[in-house]
């Protein structure tokens, strides 16, 4: 008996740490981290430097009507963007747009879809890290 | 006793008959497309474009448009097996010739029916109905493509394409 509850009061405890440090955001930038790891030992941190430049370079790898990023979601993170068939996209930035980057699922999508339109490749785990830190930190 | 019946016999008829026209007026005018009520399709078709209400099309352009997301008009939209068929039977049951067939049928005028366009766009009606707007007018930086409906019709997320 005396053991069961302890086990449950470390449960507990356990659920209740998770809960307070660990979103699902932060379980994806960990997850790409481990991946970044994986392909370069090197690898240190991610880099809103970085994420910035992936962001805002005109890339000739990809389809020529989307060249960039930002060519869809602008080169200002806070603001919206738009579409090449007019929608209007809100903004990418976290602080702008509180649910971005919430749903794993949601951002593979789009990371897939959009990489590969734009590089022409899928995007590696150190450039989606970097990216995901530039507009955590808008 | 007759007097008091009168009146309210002939308002309750009224409203009847108005509703009766106003009914037909959305059924009949060819403006008015119910919008996509599917959460999962409003989600997955309405990212790049405004999700584009079932009744625009035949359940046969659907079901080729469904099964050729990976090469969606140049771009890649696929989605999961699970998703493609749920969001593949929500747009096939309400189609132009479906549940939507009520709204729809001035639009589906003179479309081959064995091989219907994959484009809305592309539809006799549709391009009919558009005849008078000018190549400047599609390429201006406002509208930028025949598929951003939202930017003529402001109503269009409501169902409504009217000229306006
Ligand atoms: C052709 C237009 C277009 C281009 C170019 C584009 N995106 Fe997107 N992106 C979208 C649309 C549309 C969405 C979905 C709309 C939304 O989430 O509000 C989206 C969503 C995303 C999401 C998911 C957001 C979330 O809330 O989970 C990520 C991540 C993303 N884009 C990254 C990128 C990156 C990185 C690039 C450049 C390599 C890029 N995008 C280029 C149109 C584009
Ligand atoms: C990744 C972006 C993207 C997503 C997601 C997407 N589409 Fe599209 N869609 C496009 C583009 C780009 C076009 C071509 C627009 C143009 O010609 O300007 C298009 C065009 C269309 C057209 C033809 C419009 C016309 O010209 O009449 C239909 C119909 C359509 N999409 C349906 C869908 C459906 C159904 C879904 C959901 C399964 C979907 N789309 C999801 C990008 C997308
Ligand atoms: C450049 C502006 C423009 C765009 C973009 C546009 N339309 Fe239209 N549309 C019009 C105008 C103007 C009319 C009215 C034509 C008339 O009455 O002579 C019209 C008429 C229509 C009608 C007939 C309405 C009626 O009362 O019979 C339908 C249906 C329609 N549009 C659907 C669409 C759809 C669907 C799209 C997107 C795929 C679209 N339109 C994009 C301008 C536009």
């Amino acid at each position: 008996m005396k053991t069961l509850s302890s086990m449950l009061l470390l449960l507990l405890g356990a659920a209740m740490a998770s809960a307070v440090q660990a979103g699902p955001r932060e379980d994806l930038l960990d997850r790409y981290a481990k991946d970044a790891r994986a392909n370069d030992p090197g690898f240190t941190s991610f880099s809103a430097t970085r994420g910035q430049e992936l962001h805002l370079a005109r890339h000739t790898t990809g389809k020529p009507d989307t060249p960039s990023c930002s060519q869809c979601h602008g080169d200002k993170p806070r603001n919206a963007g738009r579409t090449p068939t007019g929608k209007s996209i809100e903004p990418m930035a976290v602080s702008a747009t509180p649910t971005r980057y919430t749903d794993a699922a949601k951002v593979e999508k789009w990371f897939r879809r959009n990489c590969n339109e734009v590089l022409g490749r899928a995007c590696t785990p150190a450039e989606k890290g970097d990216w995901l830190a530039y507009m955590i930190s808008q | 006793m007759v007097l008091t019946i009168r009146p309210v016999a002939a308002a309750l008829f009224l409203i009847f008959f108005s509703a009766l026209l106003l009914d037909r007026a959305q059924a009949g005018s060819g403006h008015y497309y119910p919008p996509v009520t599917d959460k999962l399709t409003q989600d997955e078709c309405g990212s790049c474009h405004m999700a584009f209400p079932a009744a625009l099309l035949p359940a046969r352009s659907w079901q080729r448009i469904m099964g050729g997301l990976a090469d969606h008009f140049g771009d890649d939209a696929s989605l999961d097996p699970a998703a493609t068929a749920h969001i593949t039977r929500y747009l096939t049951d309400n189609a132009a010739d479906g549940a939507g067939s009520r709204h729809a049928r001035k639009l589906m005028r003179g479309i081959d029916q064995a091989n219907p366009p994959l484009r809305i766009t592309e539809l006799p009606k549709w391009v009919s109905e558009h005849r008078e707007i000018s190549p400047r007018e599609w390429k201006s930086k406002d509208v930028g493509s025949k598929a951003n409906c939202t930017a003529c019709h402001v109503d269009a997320s409501k169902g409504y394409f009217e000229d306006d």
